[in-house]
């Protein structure tokens, strides 16, 4: 057996790269092979490709199939422009309404111990797990003609369902959960310490508010905003229950696509579900944008500590 | 201004938190609550804050009565653990903050709030980092922000939780030294808390011992390390060596040692236990006086000015001693040996009932 068998301690330290490189790694074993990977990879880009891309290409398709004249007409008819417009006020109402309660119940919860809390963070959950369509027909039993409220309702001249006040409700309803939901965890993980520094300097309870608790959860509150207003404006179920389907009157975009579709008239369906995929393109990258923001910043902040130095 | 809290009582569910706690602080002084944790000590310090209402009891400043003031009106600096510094503000507005929330009327103007922070900024030594956030400092420099930010509005009382507790050995070192110049330059009266007793005899005018929710002691350093009151403080502020026995006819016989203990003259016999520090044992080869005890080193520790023993009684009791440098270098002990131990002073509690 020769000495050279064996490598000396140092040429073996040498040989190593002080941290492993992918290419290292790779080199190593340490991952799969690469035949596992691409076909993985594969799977992954084969169902984005079935499931997300060949749709949307469809409704586009679909959409311009008979020209861009016709696609512009389909969405400048009046019951298009009037879906438009009530999709537009039901997100206007819903969105700052669920952003306040949002706001108020993640305070609750999060800085005050009472009873029944862990019953309130369950109820906060409830529309996310009810079906939409009964949340939509609990509001027809309370609010419709031959409803709880109904009577009441009708002697004072208030119509809530099959028109305009049911439709916000009901997409106040399915979407509350979505800012509370984002808000408490972070105004959890923040603490009170904060806040009582705050109040020990001075600051009365809206100072505290603004001026402390509201930046440390801004990032929360804007990401759950914007995933609020994208169900706000794609809500289905519920508000299917309680709308009636009035053409030009209680038609949001969804529905009018629905009743479109429904009357063979593709063409105009699709140019009118195109302006929702449209805000799902936008509310994916808003939302990338506010997640990239927020992890830049925190990134930037970690890259400046310095090492612990005397007094 | 002075502080002065009459038996406070103060219950989480359950447990009791403070139990009939009363202590004095005189205008100007630094005083330290010590105690292990669970002790009450952090309870009694948000309570002065008025961070914590007391279930009984009252808390005045300079003889007036605050119980009920709310926090914000209290004038108190409180600094927290863990600093609670605004993380999206720099230094400069975290210091600011306490000025600028001011209402209109008593809010100082731009330029006079700018130079009363850069002022307290270059009184910690942090002027140069005034647009730093706090994410971006070590953790001395964010305990003196909190500092800083806690004297910007000139709280007539400072108070601080476990103000080194997040760090370091060495910066602990330093930064307590620092409090103190601090605190003789400023003279706002102060009160922090802390589980070291290190921290609490080196910092403090005064110190107040506190164990389950009671105070066991007040007094300054020397007084509670020199002639501790009870069996805990004894314990808490540093190690020691125990013998169990008795009192009877003004003797106290503890296993081989016996003292005179002339405060129990009666002869009926009461169970006692004498205490002693490991640094009050002499050690040596011969037995010239008595009430020692041969022992046989087991383990040494020469790497200090003092020099750690640890020494096994015949009955198998272990004893810690602790020599100066110059004694070990006379005696040069080997493990193994058999040595001669004697305490040259002890105190004796008696067990259960006052010492």
């Amino acid at each position: 057996m020769s000495t050279r068998a064996v490598p000396s301690p140092t040429t073996e330290v040498r040989a190593t790269p002080p941290f492993a490189t992918p290419a290292a790694i790779r080199r190593r074993g340490l991952t799969e092979p690469g035949a596992v990977r691409a076909a993985l990879l594969a799977v992954a880009i084969g169902f984005l490709a079935l499931f997300v891309a060949a749709p949307v290409a469809t409704v586009f398709g679909q959409a311009l199939s008979k020209g861009l004249g016709a696609y512009l007409a389909a969405l400048r008819t009046p019951d298009a422009l009037a879906a438009v417009r009530l999709t537009l006020l039901a997100a206007a109402i819903a969105v700052p309404l669920n952003t306040v309660f949002g706001l108020l119940a993640g305070w609750a919860i999060a800085k005050f111990r009472f009873r029944g809390r862990s019953a309130l963070v369950t109820l906060i959950d409830l529309p996310l797990s009810v079906s939409p369509v009964i949340a939509g027909m609990v509001f027809v039993l309370l609010f419709g003609r031959s409803g709880a409220f109904g009577p009441w309702l009708t002697e004072h001249g208030v119509k809530i369902i099959f028109s305009t006040p049911g439709i916000v409700i009901a997409t106040m309803f399915v979407t509350f959960p979505l800012v509370a939901r984002e808000v408490i965890p972070v105004m959890q993980a923040g603490g009170t310490e904060e806040e009582e520094a705050a109040r020990v300097l001075g600051a009365g309870g809206w100072n505290i508010f603004r001026r402390v608790t509201l930046p440390n959860i801004k990032w929360g509150v804007l990401y759950g905003a914007i995933l609020c207003n994208a169900r706000a404006m794609g809500e289905f179920g519920a508000v299917s229950v309680v709308s009636g389907h009035i053409r030009g009157k209680t038609n949001t975009l969804p529905l009018h696509t629905e009743i479109l579709y429904n009357e063979y008239d593709f063409q105009s369906a699709f140019a009118v579900a195109s302006l929702l995929v449209f805000l799902a393109l936008v509310t994916l990258v808003a939302r990338s944008a506010v997640e990239w923001r927020a992890r830049r910043l925190a990134a930037e902040a970690e890259a400046l500590v310095p090492r612990e130095e005397a007094a | 201004m002075s502080i002065e809290v009459r038996a406070v009582t103060k219950r989480f569910g359950n447990f009791t938190a403070l139990d009939g706690v009363g202590i004095r602080v005189e205008s100007g002084e630094l005083v330290a609550l010590l105690g292990p944790s669970g002790s009450g000590k952090t309870s009694l310090l948000r309570i002065i804050a008025g961070l914590e209402m007391p279930d009984a009891g009252t808390v005045l400043f300079d003889g007036e009565d605050a119980t009920s003031r709310d926090v914000r009106d209290r004038r108190v600096g409180f600094v927290f653990q863990h600093y609670a510094l605004f993380r999206h503000m720099t230094v400069f507005e975290n210091v600011a903050f306490g000025l600028r929330v001011r209402p209109a009327g008593t809010r100082p103007a731009k330029d006079e709030i700018r130079d009363k922070v850069l002022h307290l900024l270059r009184m910690v030594q942090l002027d140069w980092l005034a647009n730093r956030y706090p994410a971006q400092l070590s953790g001395g420099q964010r305990q003196r922000v909190a500092l800083a930010r806690a004297l910007a509005v000139e709280p007539r009382v400072l108070l601080l939780d476990e103000p080194f507790g997040s760090l370091d050995a060495r910066v602990r070192q330093e930064l307590r030294r620092w409090l103190r110049r601090l605190h003789d330059e400023i003279h706002v009266t102060s009160v922090f808390v802390t589980h070291d007793q290190e921290e609490a005899l080196e910092v403090a005018d005064r110190v107040v011992i506190l164990n389950e929710g009671r105070i066991e002691q007040v007094g300054t350093p020397e007084e509670v390390f020199e002639r501790p009151a009870t069996p805990f403080v004894m314990n808490f502020l540093g190690s020691v060596n125990i013998f169990h026995g008795r009192v009877e006819a003004g003797k106290a016989l503890l296993g081989p040692i016996a003292f005179d203990y002339p405060e129990h003259p009666d002869a009926a016999a009461l169970p006692a236990a004498g205490y002693v520090r490991p640094h009050e044992l002499d050690v040596g080869r011969s037995a010239d006086a008595p009430n020692g005890l041969w022992t046989t080193l087991e383990r040494m520790n020469a790497a200090g000015a003092l020099v750690k023993l640890e020494l096994a009684g015949d009955d198998g009791r272990l004893l810690q001693v602790e020599i100066p440098r110059e004694t070990y270098l006379e005696l040069r002990p080997e493990l193994g040996e058999k040595l001669y131990v004697r305490p040259r002073s002890l105190r004796v509690f008696l067990q259960r009932g006052e010492g």
